[in-house]
């Protein structure tokens, strides 16, 4: 096979990732605008799944704004992340409520479940585990969302049939 | 200057109205503790150590950005402002690793002196200390997180002065650091290594690499024929190390050291600058008469060519092709001066006494071994050469007078003031002037190019050319100007960059001032104006009169840019990368 073949398509031509055309037309729609480095990482983040390296390169050339920069904003949020996201983000409230309800230990069962660690992904690409601040979901504590599913109320013993449940719908 | 009416302790004093709490109280000699503070370079109240009560106030306020006005009532001593200053400080110090047994900066820290300041007799905190490892790829910086207090001077200093970002704040809480992109080795990001950072950092966090070892060793090497050369702003610096005023002239008492320490000869580097006249002057004649790429710029500054190389690769045809004066120094002791004296240039180690990091960095260049040796076998930074001192136990204030060792000791005034920011613009134009009107200029300071201005202009007009000449000094500045000529907005013949805030004098190498005095004294002007006196003071003040310079080429180069000239003395660049791999 030629070196010259677009990995995605197989064709001869050469091929423009879309999701770096995409990149390219959230910066001209930011450049020149002050405090744009935030939003821009956002829309960033939903056209990537993450914030690699080579993303962050990309927006500090268009921005003009330094790497070093935009590497200490991307590691003081939470939100964005350095690493790919699962199929399906597992986040587990370590608020205060969630916290004091045990949402420690559910956070252990899902690391020793799943395999990972926080902040990783597993080697299949379904699920990302992170541990996040308070949702707002007090009442149902201890609690975890897993994309737009809610959890609450969980004791360990849930965790397994859970997971199981998403691992189903994937081998259906 | 309108005045404002304050009352600071129960004192009434007037101060002027655009002073902050810090600043008036420095007026009626109250002195207010500070760490993250550094005047102009880090202003954010982010430490808490200045705290001081202000009636009316909510809570305590940082004395450092907080503006003065009209009837404020402040009070500095009270018992809620001593206790939150030592609690502040307690926190700050349970997360540092307290070895100053072993600190490089134990006796010159920031840290250390607040502790002793604020009276702390003991840490009630013992909480989680970091535990980082140390980043020591880079020839010419290290950087030890464990010391660092997150002032962000440092960060402030390479971002927002020398626009170079190579550090900056990642990660949050308990987890900050002051790190690279990545957490990648200031060897693999675009640190031009001018150490300003070293120059800003309270306490040892960043420091130089240290290089004294490889000194002594070589020094206590019987096969090996050691020579030194020193830069020119060492000369007024060095004494700083050994309590003396800023600005004194320590030329006789660090020639005397080094002798004492063991070289066989102690040369002057400005020598060499007068060669890099000779050298840089025929190529700014030669560029402009023969339609060669203008504006020549200049090459000295390490700092400011690794910088050319990662952000400015279109300007790399523009640098003059002139090795440091170091450099060149280096390439002419290993091939004229070993012919000279019968020594095997295997057997000659030099060493470069320079106020800069960058230089350790330049030295390992691979294209600087013109004689098939390293031009220059180790840089010791100013400090490093007071460490030296230190150890081997000389009384810097007692030595006899001395010279400069020969074939090259005579140096002339204006291999002197490469020290200084507008120093080698000034001193190319005494030669590259004369040498168009063909005969001897009397009038020879051009004040226009001297001093702190960030971006200098002159116009110079002799034998019926007219030169235009630019000098800047920080790489912010160099930015500012090379960004104009891109754009098309400035032209110029012939450009003055030199990487650090001031020049040479103000290096990254050179004796480090804490906050309380850096803030509110111009090193730069106290020093360049040392620089400016001996220049004064020198009967050859022109490099090509410089007689020793003359015989150099008599004997050995023939003339300015000949064939043997070109091998030994000049140099090329490299395009580099503005990212770090991946």
């Amino acid at each position: 096979m030629s070196e010259n073949k677009c990995c995605c398509c197989g064709t001869a031509e050469a091929c423009v990732d879309e999701r770096d055309q995409k990149l390219q037309e959230i910066i001209a729609k930011y450049k020149d605008v002050r405090g744009a480095l935030i939003p821009v990482l956002h829309e960033a983040q939903e056209v990537y799944g993450y914030l690699p390296m080579s993303v962050q390169k990309k927006i500090s050339e268009g921005l003009d704004v330094p790497l070093a920069e935009i590497y200490g904003v991307v590691t003081f949020y939470t939100q964005f992340s350095l690493k790919p996201k699962g199929k399906y983000k597992i986040n587990v409230c370590m608020g205060t409520a969630c916290y004091v309800k045990g949402s420690g230990i559910i956070l252990d069962k899902l690391k020793e479940k799943l395999g990972i660690e926080v902040g990783e992904c597993t080697e299949d690409g379904l699920f990302s585990l992170d541990a996040c601040r308070c949702i707002g979901a007090c009442g149902l504590a201890p609690v975890i969302t897993i994309n737009e599913d809610v959890h609450g109320r969980l004791n360990p013993d849930d965790v397994e049939g859970i997971i199981e449940s998403y691992t189903k719908t994937e081998n259906k | 200057m309108e005045m404002v009416n304050i009352t600071i302790d129960t004192r009434k004093i007037q101060v002027p109205k655009n002073y902050t709490i810090l600043e008036a109280a420095r007026a009626a000699n109250i002195a207010i503790p500070t760490l993250c503070f550094l005047k102009e370079i880090n202003e954010i109240g982010a430490c808490r150590m200045c705290v001081v009560e202000v009636k009316g106030a909510r809570a305590l306020q940082a004395a450092c950005v907080y503006p003065v006005s009209e009837g404020l009532e402040i009070y500095t001593q009270s018992p809620a402002v001593r206790e939150a200053r030592k609690v502040t400080l307690e926190l700050i110090l349970s997360n540092h690793d307290k070895k100053c047994l072993t600190c490089v900066r134990s006796s010159n820290c920031e840290l250390q002196q607040l502790s002793e300041d604020l009276n702390i007799k003991g840490l009630r905190f013992e909480g989680e200390a970091k535990l980082l490892p140390l980043d020591e790829f880079s020839p010419s910086i290290v950087r030890d997180p464990n010391k660092c207090v997150l002032c962000r001077r440092c960060v402030s200093m390479c971002k927002n002065v020398q626009t170079v970002s190579a550090i900056d704040t990642m990660e949050r809480g308990f987890n900050t650091t002051v790190t690279c992109a990545f957490n990648k080795s200031l060897n693999d990001v675009s640190c031009t290594m001018c150490g300003q950072c070293i120059a800003v950092c309270p306490v040892g966090a960043l420091r130089e690499k240290d290089d004294t070892d490889k000194v002594w060793a070589a020094l206590a090497n019987p096969d090996l024929h050691v020579v030194v050369q020193t830069a020119p702003a060492v000369r007024v610096a060095l004494g700083e190390e050994f309590g003396m005023p800023i600005g004194s002239r320590v030329t006789s008492n660090m020639i005397a050291s080094l002798r004492r320490l063991g070289f066989k000869k102690v040369f002057d580097t400005d020598t060499a600058a007068d060669l890099t006249i000779m050298e840089e002057g025929t190529e700014l004649l030669h560029r402009i008469k023969e339609g060669g790429k203008l504006p020549l710029i200049t090459s000295c500054s390490p700092g400011w060519i690794k910088f050319c190389e990662h952000n400015y690769p279109e300007f790399l045809e523009n640098l003059s092709s002139c090795k440091s004066p170091h450099e060149m120094f280096g390439a002419v002791l290993k091939s004229y001066y070993a012919e000279k004296m019968g020594i095997d240039p295997a057997k000659i180690f030099v060493v470069s006494i320079m106020p800069c990091t960058a230089k350790k960095y330049e030295a390992q260049r691979p294209e600087l071994s013109s004689t098939g040796y390293a031009d220059v076998d180790v840089v010791l930074t100013t400090r490093e050469l007071a460490r030296m001192i230190k150890e081997a136990g000389i009384d810097f204030t007692e030595l006899p007078e001395r010279h400069f060792d020969d074939p090259m000791g005579e140096a002339s005034g204006a291999g002197v003031i490469f020290g200084a920011t507008g120093g080698v613009m000034e001193a190319a134009l005494r030669t590259v002037a004369e040498i168009l009107e063909g005969k001897s200029i009397d009038n020879i300071e051009y004040n226009a190019v001297r001093g702190v201005e960030g971006i200098k202009e002159a116009t110079v007009e002799a034998g019926g050319l007219k030169i235009k000449a630019a000098v800047a000094h920080g790489l912010g500045n160099a930015r500012k100007l090379l960004d104009k000529i891109n754009a098309g907005e400035a032209e110029y013949h012939f450009i003055e960059i030199m990487g650090c805030p001031g020049g040479c004098v103000n290096g990254g190498g050179q004796p480090i001032q804490p906050s309380t005095v850096r803030s509110w004294v111009d090193l730069r002007a106290e020093r360049a104006k040392a620089i400016y006196e001996e220049d004064r003071e020198l009967p050859i003040r022109k490099s090509h009169e410089n007689p020793r310079v003359k015989a150099l080429y008599e004997e050995y180069f023939e003339k300015p840019g000949s064939h043997k000239a070109h091998k030994l003395l000049h140099t090329h660049y490299t395009k580099r990368a503005k990212y770090p791999e991946e």
